[in-house]
């Protein structure tokens, strides 16, 4: 009878599981696999035929005379991924901490309508976010005219298809992921111990360092990690606001299958850009899961 | 005791204006893409009158028609599928005790969450690629599924989390068999939960532009890899009003299936 249960049990989960797995865990398997093989002289690549010149080509470059020479062109997407990344997730931080805190102190009913105000651009289309983000950022566009309705000179805004418009579209972009788990941890907070804190003789500044801060910990850190590692991979609005100027990561990907044609180097940073990814993921549960949640 | 958070101790400085910040920076692009959707004038900045004639061209541009019917029949397909698969894995890992392998099927079904879209589309178009898959609507189709399941999957999940085992002991008492039980008790329960992951993976494979964009090849034009064609040709009415029915439809979709799945037990 139990034998009879659990394998009832196996064949429902089966059909999901087996799935993601033949079309998701086998290509990123294989993906890996292509990263150490040689590229196709036409694109694609000779299977069978082991180099690493995706990894190699990273760091060095040939020249003519065959020698090798460090070439930092990627290195420096990877640094503008990096720093466009760590600078989303500071401005999310900003904003995200007091909105969570806000609605963590509003009523109940209301508190389910801000959250879900809050998810609402999240299932909208990323092309269309991203669009109407250079409506508002080009010159003559809204942002401009209300800069020149603040005195400034109008149609010199000239911020699309900068770096900074880059992060402009990232932050918004992302944003609900910094919100949603630091609600989570304020809300389960437990208010009297704020309270307590109150009584004790802690003013406003106090209770928010030693008391709010460290409790909300854990969903800060995860705000971060959702907030930094998506950005890490973003596509669509380095492409859209970055103009093709200004490449991260995923677009240096995503060229080498096209243009570029070369598939074990897209495949090698595609592998990358997975293991950071995992990394930071194993990280944070290595800290946070571990601690004890006080329910006391 | 509960605490009162109205009290002025708790109004920390900033912390209101900073809130309302946040959600004027989050709607302000949709407000305005909706509102220049309207725009008689063809500068799309300058407002000069309402119209809704962009919405007219838009809808009778075949091109775009062809790829938004492209889209709805991998949204549909996607959908079933994932639907179905996710609601046989949620009744099977909901169902009694711990098993063993149990932290490697949940890992394995919040993979795709997890995955960046980029290496998941390069890795899906290196997999049809060797297997030798011709692209189009069918390997568009199999990609959306992967990454629907886990969207269909935790709304149902959560829904028979919530779920009162002592209704399906009770079908059991009065001696229902299993398959009376699920179809005449757990199935009516589940239902709003599996409406909601559905709607979820609907709009989340309608509004796909990356994944579609690897793995579609030249025959599967979808409506966001139009879109996005538009909008590198330049700003147009059009794309403006097109823009903004999409993010109506997402916005409609999202709201009903929220609604849904507060439907009580």
């Amino acid at each position: 009878m139990r034998n009879l249960v659990r394998s009832k049990r196996f064949w429902l989960v089966a059909p999901a599981v087996v799935y993601i797995a033949f079309f998701m865990a086998i290509p990123l398997l294989q993906m890996a696999y292509v990263s150490v093989l040689e590229r196709g002289e036409y694109g694609g690549v000779n299977w069978g035929v082991f180099s690493f010149d995706a990894y190699r080509n990273f760091i060095f470059e040939r020249d003519l005379m065959d020698n090798l020479m460090i070439n930092t062109d990627y290195l420096q997407v990877f640094a503008r991924s990096f720093g466009l990344s760590a600078m989303t997730m500071t401005f999310a931080l900003i904003l995200g901490f007091p909105t969570a805190f806000y609605i963590s102190t509003q009523a109940q009913s209301r508190r389910n309508f801000l959250i879900f105000l809050v998810t609402i651009p999240f299932w909208t289309n990323i092309l269309v976010r991203n669009y109407a983000w250079i409506l508002l950022l080009r010159n003559g566009g809204l942002v401009d005219n209300l800069l020149g309705f603040f005195g400034w000179e109008t149609g010199g805004l000239d911020i699309l298809y900068t770096p900074y418009a880059v992060s402009i579209g990232l932050t918004y972009t992302y944003l609900p992921f910094m919100v949603l788990p630091i609600y989570a941890s304020l809300e389960k907070l437990d208010h009297r111990l704020i309270e307590a804190a109150f009584d004790l003789g802690a003013d406003k500044r106090r209770a928010m360092m030693r008391v709010i801060l460290p409790l909300a910990a854990p969903g800060i850190a995860a705000g971060c990690i959702l907030v930094f590692v998506p950005c890490l991979g973003a596509y669509v609005t380095p492409e859209l606001l970055g103009g093709g100027k200004f490449n991260m990561i995923a677009n240096l990907i995503g060229s080498q299958f096209g243009s570029a044609r070369n598939w074990p180097f897209g495949a090698g940073l595609g592998f990358v850009l997975l293991a950071v990814v995992l990394l930071s993921m194993v990280a944070y549960s290595l800290k946070f899961k571990s601690l004890p949640e006080d329910k006391s | 005791m509960k605490v009162d958070t109205s009290n002025p101790l708790w109004r920390f400085r900033g912390v209101t204006s900073a809130a309302m910040m946040f959600f004027a920076y989050l709607y302000l692009p949709i407000v305005v893409l909706i509102a220049l959707s309207f725009n008689e004038n063809r500068l799309a900045t300058i407002w000069t009158g309402f119209t809704t004639d962009w919405y007219l061209v838009a809808l009778g541009n075949d091109d775009m028609l062809r790829a938004a019917g492209n889209s709805l029949i991998i949204a549909v397909s996607a959908t079933v599928i994932a639907t179905l698969a996710a609601t046989l894995a949620a009744l099977g890992m909901s169902s009694g005790n711990r098993f063993r392998g149990e932290a490697g099927v949940a890992a394995m079904l919040a993979l795709p969450l997890l995955v960046p879209e980029i290496v998941t589309a390069v890795a899906t178009l290196l997999f049809f690629v060797a297997l030798g898959v011709k692209l189009g609507l069918l390997s568009v189709i199999v990609a959306h599924t992967v990454f629907c399941i886990p969207f269909a999957y935790l709304p149902i999940r959560a829904r028979l989390e919530g779920m009162d085992p002592s209704l399906t002991e009770a079908a059991h008492d009065l001696y229902a068999n299993e398959w009376k039980a699920f179809r005449r008790v757990t199935l009516p329960l589940l239902w709003p939960g599996i409406m909601s992951g559905a709607m979820l993976s609907f709009i989340i494979s309608l509004d796909d532009f990356v994944i579609s964009y690897f793995v579609g090849g030249a025959g599967a034009t979808t409506l966001p890899i139009y879109i996005f064609g538009m909008i590198r040709m330049g700003i147009t009415p059009e794309v403006n009003a097109v823009s903004a029915l999409m993010l109506l439809v997402s916005i409609l979709f999202v709201s009903v299936s929220f609604l849904i799945d507060r439907i009580r037990y």
